[in-house]
C-alpha cells in the first residue's frame, strides 16, 4: 500500500501548480486550525471604531460595526473549510451508495435510483438550497445538510458509471465464482478500482461548496452565530463606496481557497488517473 | 524519365515517454507513371506512418519527419511552403484511409464532403460542385447518385463509404493515389469490387498508385512492384511477381509461408512466431534476427544494409537468396 | 411520420413525470415548514385564538387529508395558480410573471456572453495548442472559474461605477427622466453590461475549457486527417470540420447550465438591484414569504426541463446520427 502512495505522490509531485497550490492551502488550513488561538480577537466584539483602515490593532481594519477584519477572516476560514468539507463527504458517501447500488445491480434497482437522481439535477440547485436553508432556519448543520441535498446527485452518477464500467470484468466474476457476497463485492473489490474519479470530483465538490456557503452568506442565509467569508462581504457592501477593500478581501480569500482546491483536485485527477494522453 | 514520387531515406520519429523512436528509418523507394507500387508489413511496421509522411500529415503533437526528402513532380513535399503544399494535397495526390466510417465527417453529407474539395482546388461553385460530385458517385458505381450525394456517412454500407472517399480522392484528378489498408475494414465481396475499382479509375486517369497493406491477396491482384517493410525499414524490394515466387529476405518468405500462399490465391497474413520489435526496443544487428530461422551470428550482431538481389530487386539481409545472374 | 417529428413529440412526452416530480416535492418543502399558510395569517393579524386558526385552516382545505390537498394542489398548478402571497398581497403567479422579462434579458446576454466569447476562446486555445495565448487563456479560465460570482459582480462596480464611473451600478434602467425609445434601449443595454457580464464570466471559462479540450480530442479523430488530406486550409479544418464537431458537448453544457444560470442570477441581481426573478429570491428571503419562494422554485425548475428538452432537441438537429437512432 505504502508503495503506490509513494507512487501517486511521485505523479502528483510532477504538477508544480498543484504542488504549489497544496502548500497555500495547507497554509489556510493551518490558519483555520489553529488562528484563533493565536490571534485570540473575537470577531464579534465591535471593539474597534467602525471603517477603519489597516492600523497596528486592527491589521485588516475594522469593518462597518467595528468587528476585527483580520479575526473575521481566521474565523471566516473555519467555517468555510468546515462546511466546505463536511458537506462534501456527506454528499459523497450518499452519493457512492446510491450510485454503486445503481450501477451494481442495474436493471429496477437501477431505473428507479437514477430517475431519483436525474430529478435531482433538474431543480437548480442553489435555488434548492436557498428554499431548504430559509424552511429550516439559518444554521451551521442546515447550510451543510443543505449543501450536501444539492450536490450528491453528480457524485451518484458518477460512482454508477464506475460501477457498470467494473461489474462486468473478469475479477469480479471470478470473485463470484468464488461466492463471495455481493456485499463484499462491492466494498472490497469494485470500491477501490471506482474510488479514483469519485476522489477527484469530492476535492473538487469542497471548492463548489465553500462558493454556494459564501453565496448563501451573502443573502444572510448563514448561521448567525459564526462570521463567514460570504458575510463579510455582504456586510462591506452597505460601504463599498468609501471602504471597498472591506468587501474585496474576503473575496480574495475565497478565491485563493477555491483556486487552490481546484489546482490540487486536477493533479489529483492527473495522478490517478494515468490514462489521460498529453494535452 | 524521373519518377512521380521519389523517397529518399526517410526517417519519421515519435517522442514517447521513453525517448524518441523511430517508427520509419531511412526508407527509400522511387514510383513511376501509372504504376501500382505496394508497401507490405505487419503492423508496427512503419508502413502507414510512411504513407502519412508523404502529405505531411503527421499529427504534429505526436511525431515528427526528421530526415529525408520526398520528391513529387520535382519538388521535395518537405520543404515546401504550407500553401503549395495543400495545391498538393487532394489535387496533385489524393488518399484513401482504412476505416471510412471514421475518416468521414458525421455531421456532413457525402456531397458536401465531396464538393469541399472541388470548391477548394478547383473554384466552383457550390451548384456545379454538387453536379460534378454527382457524376463522381455514378462513375465510381454508386447506385441512385443523385439521392446517396444528399446522404450521411452512417447512412451508407461501408463499401459505399469507400467508394465516396475514392470520389472524393479523385475528384481533381490526381497523378498519385495513396490507398492506405482501403480494403481491410469491408467485407470480402465488397474488397475485390472497390480493388478492381481502383484499378480502372488508375487506367482511366494515368494514376500512379501506393498501396499499403498487409494483405499479400491484394497486393498480388495490384501492384507491379513491393517494397517490404519491417520495423520501419525496407528489407526487400522487387517487381510483385518475382518477389512472390522468389523471395530473398527471410521475412517475405515467412510472410509468403504463414498466409499459406499458394499462386493464384490470396491470403491475409497470419502468424510467424514472436513480434515484430517495438521502436523503442530495437535489437542489436538485424531487428528479424529474432524470428529468422536462417539466421546466423552475423545477423545478430550487425545490421544488413540494403544490397542488390537481382535485377530491380534488393534485400537487407546476409543471408538472403540472390536470383541467379 | 418522419423521423424528426417521432423523435421530438417522444422527447417531449418525457418531461411529464417529470414536471409532476417536481410538484410533488414542492408540495413536501411546503408542508415541511414549520407553522402552515393559516399559523402565518393568524400572527400576521395578530391573534392566535386557536378556533379562528382552526377556521382558517378550513377555509385554505388545510385539513383534510395530504393526498387531497396535493391533488387540489396540481389542479392549481395547471391552472399556473402558484398560491398567494401573504406577504405582498398578490397572487404568487403574477409576481413571478412580472419579473421574469427581466431575468430573461439577463440570462441570455450573459448566455450570449458566455457561448459567443467562450466558444471562440476555446476554439483559438485549441488552434493555438501550447502557444503562450493558450496559457493565458488557460490561467484566465482557472482564476474566474474560482471568482464568487457575487464578489466579482462588486468589484466591476468598484470599477467601473465608482471608480471609471461609466457604467451604472444598479437598477435596469434609469428611473428618473423621460426618453424616447431608442434611449431607453441604450439605458438598458448599459445597465446590462455590468451584471450580464457577471454572470456570465463564470461560464466563458467553463464553455472555453470545455471547447478547447473537445476540440482537441475531435484533432485526434480520422476525418481530421481526411480533410488535411483534401488540402484544406487549416483555418477551414479547425472551423468547419473540428469546431462543428466539438461544438456537441458544448451545446449540451450550456442546456445543462440553465440551473446553474438561475442560482447564479439569484446572487447577481441581488448585487445590481436588478429587478428580475433572482431579486424576488432575495426579496422573499427577507420577508419570510414562503409561498413566493416556492412557486420561484417550482417555475425555475420547470424551466431547466424545458431547457433541458430544447437542448435535446437542437443535439438532435446538429447531429445527424441522433434522430435515426
Amino acid at each position: 500500500m505504502s508503495s503506490s502512495l509513494v507512487d501517486f505522490w511521485r505523479k502528483f509531485r510532477r504538477n508544480r501548480a498543484a504542488v504549489a497550490a497544496l502548500f497555500v492551502l495547507a497554509l489556510i488550513v493551518l490558519a483555520a486550525a489553529f488562528g484563533p488561538l493565536l490571534y485570540t480577537a473575537d470577531p464579534f466584539d465591535m471593539l474597534g471604531r467602525p471603517t477603519q483602515p489597516p492600523s497596528q490593532r486592527f491589521p485588516l481594519g475594522t469593518d462597518v460595526s467595528g468587528r476585527d477584519i483580520l479575526a473575521g477572516l481566521i474565523h471566516g476560514a473555519r467555517v468555510s473549510l468546515l462546511i466546505g468539507i463536511v458537506a462534501s463527504l456527506a454528499a459523497t458517501l450518499f452519493g457512492v451508495l446510491v450510485g454503486a447500488a445503481a450501477g451494481y445491480y442495474g436493471g429496477a434497482l437501477d431505473n428507479l435510483l437514477m430517475r431519483g437522481t436525474d430529478f435531482f439535477l433538474t431543480i437548480p440547485s442553489f435555488v434548492l438550497a436557498v428554499v431548504l436553508v430559509a424552511i429550516f432556519s439559518p444554521s451551521i448543520v442546515s447550510v451543510t445538510a443543505a449543501i450536501a441535498i444539492v450536490s450528491w446527485p453528480s457524485v451518484a452518477r458518477l460512482a454508477r458509471a464506475e460501477f457498470i464500467a467494473q461489474r462486468d470484468r473478469d475479477y469480479v466474476q471470478a470473485c463470484r465464482a468464488l461466492g463471495m457476497s455481493n456485499l463484499d463485492i462491492i466494498l472490497r473489490q469494485i470500491m477501490p478500482n471506482a474510488l479514483p474519479p469519485v476522489i477527484v470530483v469530492a476535492s473538487l465538490m469542497v471548492a463548489t461548496a465553500i462558493l454556494t456557503e459564501s453565496g448563501l452568506s451573502f443573502l444572510g442565509l448563514s448561521d448567525p452565530n459564526v462570521i463567514s467569508w460570504g458575510y463579510m462581504i455582504g456586510v462591506g457592501r452597505t460601504v463599498l463606496r468609501v471602504a471597498w477593500w472591506m468587501s474585496a478581501i474576503p473575496g480574495v480569500t475565497i478565491l485563493v481557497t477555491v483556486l487552490c482546491i481546484n489546482l490540487v483536485g486536477e493533479g489529483l485527477s492527473d495522478a490517478l488517473n494515468p490514462r489521460l494522453q498529453q494535452r | 524519365m524521373s519518377a512521380l514520387l521519389a523517397i529518399e531515406n526517410l526517417t519519421v520519429e515519435f517522442t514517447t515517454t521513453r525517448g524518441t523512436v523511430r517508427a520509419v528509418e531511412g526508407l527509400s523507394f522511387r514510383l513511376e507513371r501509372g504504376e501500382t507500387l505496394a508497401i507490405v508489413g505487419e503492423s508496427g511496421s512503419g508502413k502507414s506512418t510512411a504513407a502519412l509522411a508523404i502529405l505531411r500529415l503527421i499529427a504534429a503533437g505526436s511525431g515528427r519527419i526528421a530526415g529525408g526528402r520526398i520528391l513529387f513532380e520535382g519538388s521535395d513535399l518537405l520543404t515546401l511552403a504550407d500553401d503549395r503544399l495543400r495545391a498538393v494535397r487532394g489535387a496533385r495526390i489524393g488518399m484513401i484511409f482504412q476505416d471510412p466510417m471514421m475518416a468521414l465527417n458525421p455531421v456532413y453529407t457525402v456531397g458536401d464532403q465531396i464538393a469541399e474539395t472541388l470548391i477548394a482546388h478547383q473554384g466552383m461553385s457550390r451548384r456545379a460542385a454538387r453536379q460534378r460530385g454527382v457524376e463522381l458517385l455514378r462513375r465510381v458505381r454508386v447506385p441512385a447518385p443523385e439521392r446517396r450525394i444528399a446522404e450521411y456517412p452512417h447512412n451508407l454500407s461501408g463499401g459505399m463509404r469507400q467508394r465516396v472517399m475514392i470520389a472524393m480522392a479523385l475528384a481533381c484528378r490526381p497523378s498519385l493515389l495513396i490507398a492506405d489498408e482501403p480494403t481491410t475494414a469491408l467485407d470480402v465481396t465488397v474488397q475485390a469490387q472497390v480493388l478492381s475499382l481502383i484499378d480502372e479509375l488508375k487506367a482511366e486517369f494515368g494514376m500512379a498508385v501506393l498501396l499499403i497493406t498487409h494483405d499479400l491477396g491484394v497486393v498480388w491482384e495490384m501492384a507491379q512492384r513491393v517494397v517490404v517493410m519491417y520495423a520501419g525499414r525496407k528489407v526487400e524490394e522487387g517487381p510483385s511477381g518475382r518477389l512472390f515466387t522468389r523471395p530473398a529476405h527471410p521475412y517475405t518468405r515467412g510472410l509468403l509461408r504463414a498466409a499459406k500462399w499458394e499462386e493464384g490465391e490470396g491470403r491475409r497474413l497470419s502468424e510467424i512466431p514472436g513480434t515484430v520489435p517495438s521502436p523503442s526496443d530495437m535489437p542489436a544487428g538485424c531487428a528479424f534476427a529474432p524470428r529468422c530461422d536462417a539466421a546466423v551470428s552475423r545477423c545478430r550482431g550487425e545490421r544488413p544494409a540494403l544490397g542488390r538481389v537481382g535485377a530491380q530487386r534488393e534485400a537487407a539481409c546476409f543471408v538472403a537468396e540472390s536470383e541467379p545472374a | 411520420m418522419p423521423a424528426t417529428l417521432v423523435f421530438i413529440l417522444r422527447r417531449t412526452l418525457q418531461i411529464v413525470p417529470v414536471v409532476l416530480a417536481i410538484a410533488a416535492l414542492n408540495f413536501v418543502l411546503l408542508h415541511l415548514a414549520p407553522g402552515d399558510a393559516a399559523d402565518i395569517i393568524a400572527a400576521r393579524s395578530g391573534g392566535s385564538d386557536t378556533e379562528f386558526v382552526e377556521e382558517l385552516r378550513r377555509s385554505f382545505g388545510l385539513d383534510r387529508p395530504l393526498w387531497q390537498q396535493f391533488l387540489i394542489y396540481l389542479g392549481k398548478l395547471l391552472t399556473l395558480d402558484l398560491g398567494y402571497s401573504h406577504v405582498q398581497a398578490t397572487p404568487v403567479a403574477a409576481l413571478i410573471l412580472d419579473r421574469v422579462p427581466a431575468t430573461l434579458l439577463l440570462m441570455l446576454a450573459a448566455i450570449g456572453i458566455a457561448v459567443a466569447v467562450g466558444v471562440a476562446l476555446g476554439i483559438v486555445s485549441a488552434m493555438r495548442h501550447r502557444s503562450w495565448t493558450d496559457a493565458i487563456v488557460s490561467v484566465l479560465a482557472l482564476v474566474v472559474y474560482a471568482t464568487p460570482q457575487f464578489w466579482l459582480g462588486l468589484m466591476l462596480i468598484v470599477l467601473f461605477s465608482i471608480t471609471i464611473g461609466i457604467l451604472p451600478s444598479g437598477g435596469m434602467m434609469t428611473i428618473a427622466r423621460e426618453m424616447t425609445a431608442p434611449e431607453r434601449l441604450l439605458d438598458v443595454a448599459r445597465h446590462l453590461v455590468l451584471p450580464s457580464l457577471t454572470l456570465g464570466l463564470f461560464y466563458v471559462a467553463v464553455y472555453a475549457r470545455l471547447m478547447r479540450a473537445s476540440m482537441l480530442e475531435v484533432f485526434t479523430l480520422d476525418f481530421i486527417t481526411t480533410a488535411r488530406a483534401k488540402g484544406l486550409s487549416e483555418l477551414r479544418v479547425g472551423l468547419a470540420h473540428a469546431a462543428r464537431n466539438a461544438l456537441l458537448p458544448v451545446v449540451t453544457l450550456a442546456g445543462v447550465q440553465i440551473g446553474h444560470l438561475l442560482g447564479g442570477s439569484i446572487l447577481v441581481e441581488t448585487v445590481f438591484g436588478w429587478p428580475g426573478l433572482g431579486r424576488l429570491v432575495f426579496d422573499a428571503l427577507l420577508q419570510r414569504d414562503l409561498n413566493l419562494l416556492l412557486g420561484i422554485l417550482f417555475v425555475s425548475s420547470i424551466v431547466v426541463v424545458l431547457a433541458n428538452l430544447a437542448v435535446d432537441l437542437v443535439y438532435g438537429l446538429l447531429d445527424p446520427r441522433i434522430v435515426h437512432k
